[in-house]
C-alpha cells in the first residue's frame, strides 16, 4: 500500500511585527519547525504501513528549499522516499493555488492508496488545503481524524470529532484524511532512520516537472488577496493587585464575583 | 467561475442536524442580513438534511431570507461530504451567487474548501468580520492569522462566489420578523452518477459535557501555569463548586492536561461568559482572540508583564497555588452560610 503525507514547514514563532509603511510582515527570527500536526500525520502513516505489512510511505512538500530539513525529518521518522515541491512562481499560493500544485504532484507520485495531512497549519490555521486536493483529484475524504479503527486494501474505518460528538466513518480508498493530534502520539525517530535520512536524495519538482503554468499558481493564480494585515486591539482597562496577602487577594475576586452576580445564585 | 457569470445573491449554507438547523447558521444569517443591506442584495438559503423541520425553513424567511433551497434526502443525514458537496456545487452553478458563506463549524470547514474547489474560486477561512467594500462592490473578509497576531483583510476581486467561513458565537442572532414573505423551494436533483456514496457513517457516541463551554455564564480556564495534569483538577474542582464551564489553553491541550474540546482561543472556541476566569494562562494573542467577548474576565497569575492582565477586569498576580485552594475553602464557607 502507498501513502502519502502531505508537510509542511512553518515559523517556529509566532512573534511578528508589521512593517506599517508597507503594509507587511516582519519575522523577527526565522526558526522553522515542522508543523506539529504533520508529525503526527507522519507516524500515523508509518503505522499503518506496518500494520498493513507491505508498502511504502512517501513524504510531500511544498515550500522553500529549506523544507528540505522538514523532509529530512519526515524520513528520519519512518518515511521511505520525500519530495519537495519548490518553485518561486509557487510564492504567494493562496489555499486553492496551494491545493493545485499538491494535487497535480501527487497525481505524478501516486498513484496512492491514502493521503494523510495534519489537520491544519500552525501558522494559517485555515485547514483548507486537505479538502480542496481531495476535491481537486476526486478523492474520497474526511477531516477532524482522531483514531485509524482499520484499515484493509479497500477501505479504512476512521474515528473523527465534531462539536458534539464522536462519529465512525468507513470510507472506500483512495481516500484523503485530515488528522489531529489525538491520532497518536509522534515517534521518535530511530537512530538507522536518522542515518538514512541524511543520505537519502531527496528529489526536487519544479512548476515545470509538474506542468504548472505562472498563471495557475501563485498570486496570480490565487483567486484571494491579502489586502492589508494590522495588528487586534484587544485591550480593556483593568484593576490589577499584586498580591502579598491571599487572603485580600481572594476576597477581591469573592467581591468581584459578587458584583458580577455569580455569589447570588449560591 | 470567472466574474461575469455571477448575478448579484447573496447566498448561506445552513448547517442541518438531525433535521434541525444549528444556531451557528442562524448567526451567519446575521452576517448575511447586514451584507445584502449594504449591497441591496438578495438573500437565500441553502439547507440539504434529513427530516427537516419545515418550520426551521419558514424560520428562514422570518430571519430575513428571500428564497430558501432546501432537500430533504435520507443521504444528507450524516453531513458526509461527498453528495453534499456535488449537490452543493451544482446548485450554486445554477444560481450563481455572488456571495456564499458558511458557519466555520467542523462541518463547515470540511465541505466549504472542498465546494471552493469545484467551482474554482477563492475561500477564506474562519472570519472574524465581513463588510462590504462599496466602491468596488466586494466582499471585505478579516481572519486572524499567526496566532491572532496580525488580522487580515482579504478580497477575492475576480472569482465567483466570493466564500468564506465564520467563526461562530460572536454576533448575535437575526431578529425575526413575523408573517415575513419569501419563498421555500424543493431543490430537484437528478441522481448524480455516484450514487453509491463512498464513505459510509457507523455510527456516533455524544461528548459528554456537564456544561457546554460556548454556551456557558461562568468559565474556569486553566494554562501552563498549572505545570502538570494533576494540578488541572484545581480548575474542575473551582468550576465545580461556582457551577462553571472547564476551558484550557492551547498549551494545556497540547500537553494532554485536557480535552480539546475544551481548548479555548483561535484553534478552540470562542466564549462569551459572564465571567472569565483565567488561571495559570500567560495571555498569546491566540488565547485571547477566543475571550475578548466575554463580559469581565478575572485572570490570576504570578508574571506581573503577563498579557492576560491587558485584558483583564480584575488582576491578581500571586500563585495560584496559594490563591486557587483558598478561594474553593471561601466559596464553600460562603455556600455553607447561606444553606
Amino acid at each position: 500500500m502507498r501513502i502519502a503525507v502531505l508537510v509542511k514547514q512553518v515559523p517556529a514563532t509566532e512573534d511578528v511585527k508589521i512593517d506599517n509603511k508597507k503594509g507587511t510582515l516582519i519575522r523577527e527570527k526565522s526558526e522553522v519547525e515542522t508543523n506539529p500536526t504533520d508529525l503526527t500525520a507522519i507516524s500515523q502513516a508509518v503505522r499503518i504501513k506496518k500494520t498493513i505489512g507491505k508498502g511504502e510511505v512517501v513524504a510531500i512538500s511544498m515550500g522553500p528549499s529549506s523544507a528540505i530539513k522538514t523532509l529530512r525529518e519526515a524520513l528520519s521518522l519512518g518515511c521511505d522516499k520525500a519530495f519537495l515541491i519548490s518553485d518561486r512562481i509557487f510564492a504567494g499560493s493562496d489555499t486553492l493555488a496551494t491545493a493545485k500544485v499538491l494535487s497535480r504532484a501527487l497525481q505524478q507520485l501516486g498513484p496512492f492508496k491514502i493521503i494523510l495531512a495534519g489537520n491544519k497549519s500552525s501558522d494559517g490555521e485555515t485547514g483548507q488545503v486537505g479538502p480542496s486536493v481531495a476535491m481537486q483529484l476526486g478523492l474520497c475524504f474526511t477531516t477532524y481524524v482522531t483514531s485509524i479503527e482499520k484499515v484493509t486494501d479497500d477501505f479504512i474505518v476512521i474515528r473523527r470529532l465534531t462539536e458534539t460528538e464522536y462519529e465512525r466513518i468507513k470510507l472506500k480508498l483512495p481516500a484523503l484524511l485530515t488528522v489531529t493530534k489525538q491520532v497518536c502520539e509522534p515517534d521518535l525517530p530511530s537512530l538507522r532512520n536518522k542515518i538514512r535520512a541524511l543520505e537519502l536524495k531527496i528529489p526536487i519538482l519544479r512548476a515545470t516537472d509538474l506542468g504548472i503554468a505562472d498563471s495557475e499558481v501563485g498570486l496570480k493564480g490565487s483567486p484571494t488577496k491579502v489586502m492589508k494585515i494590522f495588528r487586534p486591539k484587544i485591550f480593556r482597562k483593568g484593576k490589577i493587585i499584586k498580591v502579598g496577602n491571599v487572603r485580600k487577594a481572594v476576597k477581591e475576586i469573592l467581591l468581584f464575583l459578587e458584583k458580577q452576580g455569580v455569589s447570588s445564585q449560591w | 467561475m470567472v466574474k461575469q457569470e455571477h448575478t448579484d445573491s447573496i447566498w448561506i449554507l445552513c448547517e442541518i442536524k438531525e433535521g434541525r438547523i444549528i444556531e451557528a447558521s442562524y448567526e451567519t444569517i446575521s452576517r448575511a442580513v447586514l451584507l445584502s443591506r449594504k449591497k441591496k442584495a438578495k438573500l437565500c438559503a441553502l439547507a440539504l438534511g434529513y427530516n427537516i423541520e419545515r418550520r426551521d425553513l419558514q424560520g428562514l424567511i422570518e430571519m430575513g431570507i428571500d428564497e430558501v433551497y432546501y432537500s430533504d434526502d435520507v443521504r444528507f443525514a450524516h453531513s458526509l461530504p461527498d453528495d453534499y458537496v456535488q449537490i452543493t456545487i451544482s446548485v450554486l452553478k445554477k444560481h450563481k451567487p455572488d456571495i456564499f458563506i458558511a458557519a466555520a463549524t467542523t462541518f463547515g470547514r470540511t465541505v466549504m474548501p472542498a465546494i471552493a474547489a469545484g467551482l474554482n474560486t477563492g475561500l477564506t477561512a474562519d472570519c472574524t468580520d465581513l463588510d462590504i467594500d462599496c466602491k468596488k462592490g466586494l466582499m471585505i473578509q478579516v481572519r486572524p492569522a499567526i496566532g491572532g497576531n496580525i488580522m487580515a483583510v482579504i478580497e477575492t476581486p475576480l472569482h465567483r462566489p466570493q466564500m468564506a467561513t465564520v467563526r461562530t458565537n460572536l454576533v448575535s442572532l437575526p431578529n425575526r420578523t413575523p408573517n415575513r414573505r419569501g419563498k421555500i423551494k424543493r431543490i430537484n436533483f437528478f441522481s448524480s452518477k455516484n450514487s453509491e456514496p463512498c464513505s459510509e457513517w457507523l455510527d456516533s457516541t455524544k461528548i459528554g459535557s456537564k456544561m457546554p463551554l460556548d454556551k456557558a455564564e461562568i468559565v474556569v480556564a486553566g494554562g501552563r501555569g498549572l505545570r502538570k495534569a494533576e494540578n488541572f483538577s484545581l480548575i474542575r474542582k473551582l468550576a465545580d463548586e461556582l457551577g462553571a464551564a472547564v476551558a484550557a489553553s492551547r498549551a494545556a491541550v497540547d500537553m494532554g492536561w485536557v480535552d480539546y474540546h475544551h481548548q479555548v482561543g483561535l484553534s478552540g472556541k470562542t466564549v462569551t461568559p459572564r465571567v472569565y476566569i483565567a488561571i495559570g494562562i500567560s495571555g498569546a494573542v491566540q488565547h485571547l482572540a477566543g475571550i475578548s467577548s466575554a463580559k469581565s474576565i478575572v485572570a490570576i497569575n504570578k508574571d506581573p508583564s503577563a498579557n492576560i492582565f491587558k485584558i483583564a477586569d480584575l488582576g491578581i498576580v500571586g500563585d495560584l497555588f496559594e490563591i486557587v485552594p483558598k478561594l474553593l475553602q471561601e466559596i464553600r464557607k460562603a455556600k455553607g452560610r447561606k444553606r
